[in-house]
């Protein structure tokens, strides 16, 4: 990616390092690397099995209670058919061990889409699911979303050979230490560093900006959609529990009739029973609501690595501006003339000129830091380069991944109301048959 | 009359299960030109709605009457609507086949009061009139006014329908009277003064109260205390339901554009979103069709019974009254050395009006249950079907969503595994 600078001057070309047959090549590799899976997912079986609650003394000598999560893993091959599976190796996690691994991820490879974690507070819920973290349903579901965030990172083509990963599975109690010692944290961009360089950078690659408005678009979208749907769910959640309340009264009035007071009676159990259906109806539609909230949290990481271009962009431009300006005053010193002005331009006229040998060793120095400069340049083109190509192609995996995963969690919402529809069909027609022995 | 071929059924009715044969040669009679036969088809002009009732007599039905054609009047003074009346019989006591008159809502309460008037000891059901639905203060909505003509022409079917109230001299007035004629007709009857005597008595005799109500009567009393109760409650749960449908209709008239405005971010997706969004709006519209059910069907039938255990304890009050009189005057017999002759006399009488009175009621008591039963086992049905029928249309529509999705080639587990 171009740097804006006058072209005679300063050569910031491409990659210099491979030609574009190589180029081509590794982009072919990585894909089929992709295609075999050759991944983690496809050698070890791991699930977070279990939740329950500890209570320990945090930070700051308080007693605090929290959830931890048992991750089972257990190599591929010791299921077979027929012989009894080896006993899968465990170890507790919590929720904050998660982050800290997500963290590490994030840092050590900003060119991946990495997935997120389940929300750490219950959001966007319709008003009979409890917000509290505590809550057994919140847990369950937070347990699925953990199990889910270890898949996506154990079949990612890259991620799943990290050891950092793999000692989060395997090792309990060092692992805390590990991830410290790699000093990811101090790789980290400062957030203020990002936000400047998005402001300042001067040309992104188009493809980013792109995504960029399609990450905040997504995001939009799918909060308001799940806003909607919660208090869709609420609507339907009261329009069936009031049908318990014929439950109620035809029972009562059956005791009045002769000749009703059976199809009454049978009619009210039918109407209880619709009415304790949506419990069950609106569980299952809150994993499709995870499904698409998993997308809604997905955006973040789509724009952790936007950013990461803009700051690599950015710095490049600053290096290649550093350049040219080191350039500008070589060439000054040489030729004696200042062509812009400068304020060692104008001390110098104003208290006379070098000798020189002064500016002999000045242009020396200059000439270092312009070979410097320019071996600075080559590199963060390269930096740059390999991001946006990296970058990219993981940007292509999600996408696809994306598109699978909402098209199958469509699909499944369909069956989710087929099934409904289904439900209701029964008990209304056995409604009926009871209404007609009245 | 009726053709020779089998029995001179009535025109068929969807609740009467008929025999095969029957129908079969139900099928002949309608061929048949010759034959003056009662069918559906013979009373209709010009095909507006002419809805069945469902008749628990079996016999012959011989009066058919119909309420229709709401017309706006404006005077001076007011404006109000009427409602055309069409009468098609064959009855002697009318000197017409047929007849058609309009009503306005007056004529129809002071039938009412005047059926009520003569025939003390029966059940004349109540008039749309207290049907104050909620949220409507409009009284000319074209709701209110179709829902007001269908709670008058039930009103009257009933009257036809009844045995004894369908030969009242004012119901045929009623229907076959010019709007003049029936105001000339209204003037005539009992001053007002007498009847207020009649209501003086009434209270006097209420608060003496009864002593030795019999058994049945007692039984029913405590029915109607409970039944007015348990359709109450019925009515208001009803009501409560239409109110939740509606405010999930709302929320479904937001989901269905939130997907629709997702797929303009997508490429790949655009298909199942807008498909989604697609059958969310479907679903909408059936959920209305659902919730006007309930609310053309349902809710009035359960309303009419409930405002009926107000006609009901009226009656029963009216039976306590001649009763409690009845027994009054047995004690002053008892008691007072007062002219026994003229107050034996006074007593048979009395005797007489009040085994009169128990019998009335009695009969019309079972009849009023069966028709309640009647009434509302059919609301109750046609709701259950209405809502088998809305989930059938909804399932219809998730699944040709379902199969469009899959033949684009995709894999994916059997929905009917998962149900």
């Amino acid at each position: 990616m171009m740097a804006d600078s006058e072209p005679e001057e300063i050569a910031v070309i491409g990659n210099v390092d491979l030609t574009s047959a190589e180029l081509k090549n590794n982009i072919t590799n990585t894909m089929v690397e992709i295609e075999k899976s050759s991944t983690l997912l496809r050698k070890m079986e791991i699930n977070v099995a279990e939740a329950e609650k500890r209570t320990g003394k945090n930070a700051v000598n308080m007693q605090e209670t929290y959830s931890v999560y048992l991750i089972e893993t257990r190599p591929v091959d010791a299921v077979t058919e027929g012989i009894t599976p080896a006993a899968p190796d465990t170890l507790w996690r919590r929720y904050s061990e998660f982050e800290l691994l997500r963290n590490y991820l994030l840092v050590t490879y900003p060119f991946v889409v990495v997935a997120p974690l389940p929300e750490k507070r219950a959001e966007i819920v319709w008003h009979k699911l409890s917000a509290d973290n505590m809550d057994p349903d919140f847990v369950e579901r937070r347990r699925v979303g953990l199990e889910n965030f270890l898949h996506r990172v154990a079949s990612h083509p890259v991620l799943c050979n990290d050891k950092i990963f793999y000692m989060f599975l395997t090792e309990e109690k060092e692992w805390k230490e590990m991830v410290y010692d790699t000093g990811f944290q101090a790789k980290a961009d400062s957030r203020l560093k990002a936000m400047n360089a998005a402001f300042r950078v001067k040309n992104p690659d188009k493809r980013f900006i792109e995504l960029r408005h399609y990450s905040d678009e997504l995001q939009t979208v799918v909060s308001q959609l799940l806003r909607v749907r919660a208090r869709v769910a609420d609507r339907l959640y009261g329009v069936y529990k009031v049908h318990g309340n014929y439950g109620r009264v035809f029972s009562e009035w059956s005791a009045l009739e002769k000749e009703m007071g059976d199809g009454l009676q049978s009619a009210g159990h039918h109407m209880d029973a619709y009415a304790a259906s949506i419990d069950d109806i609106l569980e299952e539609e809150e994993h499709y609501a995870d499904q698409l909230k998993e997308y809604l949290h997905y955006t973040d990481a789509l724009r952790a690595v936007c950013r990461k271009h803009e700051l690599t962009q950015f710095e490049l431009e600053m290096a290649a501006q550093d350049l040219a300006a080191k350039k500008q005053q070589k060439e000054e010193l040489a030729t004696g003339t200042v062509r812009i002005f400068s304020l060692k331009g104008m001390t110098s006229k104003l208290f006379g000129q070098e000798t020189a040998e002064q500016r002999e060793a000045k242009i020396q120095a200059l000439e270092k830091q312009i070979e410097e400069g320019e071996e600075t340049i080559k590199d963060k083109n390269k930096e740059s380069d390999d991001f946006v190509k990296t970058a990219w192609l993981d940007i292509e995996r999600f996408k696809e991944q994306k598109d699978r995963d909402l098209k199958e969690a469509l699909i499944s919402y369909a069956i989710m109301q087929i099934s409904m529809c289904k439900k209701g069909i029964q008990v209304w027609t056995n409604a009926k048959e009871c209404f007609n022995k009245m | 009359m009726s053709g020779t071929i089998g029995e001179p059924t009535g025109p068929p009715t969807q609740a009467n299960a008929m025999a095969a044969d029957i129908s079969g040669q139900m099928l002949d009679l309608d061929e048949d030109e010759d034959l003056e036969v009662f069918s559906k088809k013979a009373s209709l002009t010009d095909g507006s709605a002419f809805e069945f009732e469902e008749e628990d007599d079996s016999d012959c039905k011989d009066i058919f009457v119909t309420v229709d054609n709401p017309e706006s009047h404006i005077t001076a003074v007011e404006t109000f609507i009427t409602y055309r009346v069409l009468t098609k019989t064959t009855r002697s006591e009318f000197d017409s086949p047929e007849y058609e008159v309009r009503r306005r809502y007056q004529d129809f309460d002071w039938l009412r009061g005047k059926l009520e008037e003569a025939h003390p000891m029966l059940i004349v059901h109540p008039l749309p009139e207290k049907f104050v639905v909620k949220g409507m203060v409009e009284r000319f909505n074209g709701d209110f006014i179709e829902t007001r003509r269908k709670a008058l022409h039930k009103f009257l079917n009933r009257i036809a329908d009844h045995p004894i109230l369908s030969c009242s001299e004012d119901f045929k007035v009623f229907l076959s009277a010019q709007v003049w004629e029936l105001t000339s007709y209204k003037k005539q009857g009992p001053g007002f003064l007498s009847r207020m005597g009649e209501t003086v008595r009434a209270v006097a005799n209420s608060v003496r109260g009864v002593k030795n109500r019999p058994e049945e009567f007692a039984a029913i009393q405590m029915y109607v205390e409970a039944f007015s109760n348990k359709i109450t409650n019925l009515d208001k749960v009803t009501q409560r339901i239409v109110k939740e449908q509606k405010e999930y209709m709302e929320e479904l008239k937001e989901y269905a554009p939130s997907y629709t405005l997702w797929s303009g971010s997508e490429e790949e997706l655009v298909g199942p979103l807008k498909g989604v969004a697609s059958c969310i709006e479907r679903c909408c519209k059936e959920t209305e069709e659902q919730v006007n059910q309930l609310s053309d069907t349902l809710v009035p039938s359960l309303h009419e019974y409930a405002l009926c255990s107000e006609t009901l304890k009226a009656v029963l009050r009216r039976r306590d009254n001649i009763q409690a009189e009845f027994e009054a005057k047995n004690e002053a017999l008892a008691t007072r050395k007062v002219d026994q002759d003229a107050l034996k006399e006074d007593i048979g009488k009395l005797e007489d009006r009040m085994e009169l009175a128990n019998s009335a009621l009695k009969v019309d008591w079972s009849r009023w249950q069966r028709c309640m039963r009647g009434d509302l086992k059919t609301a109750f049905v046609s709701t259950a079907q209405k809502n088998v029928d809305y989930y059938e249309k909804c399932l219809a529509v998730w699944e040709t969503f379902l199969v469009s999705q899959r033949t684009e080639g995709c894999e994916d587990a059997d929905p009917d595994q998962l149900s």
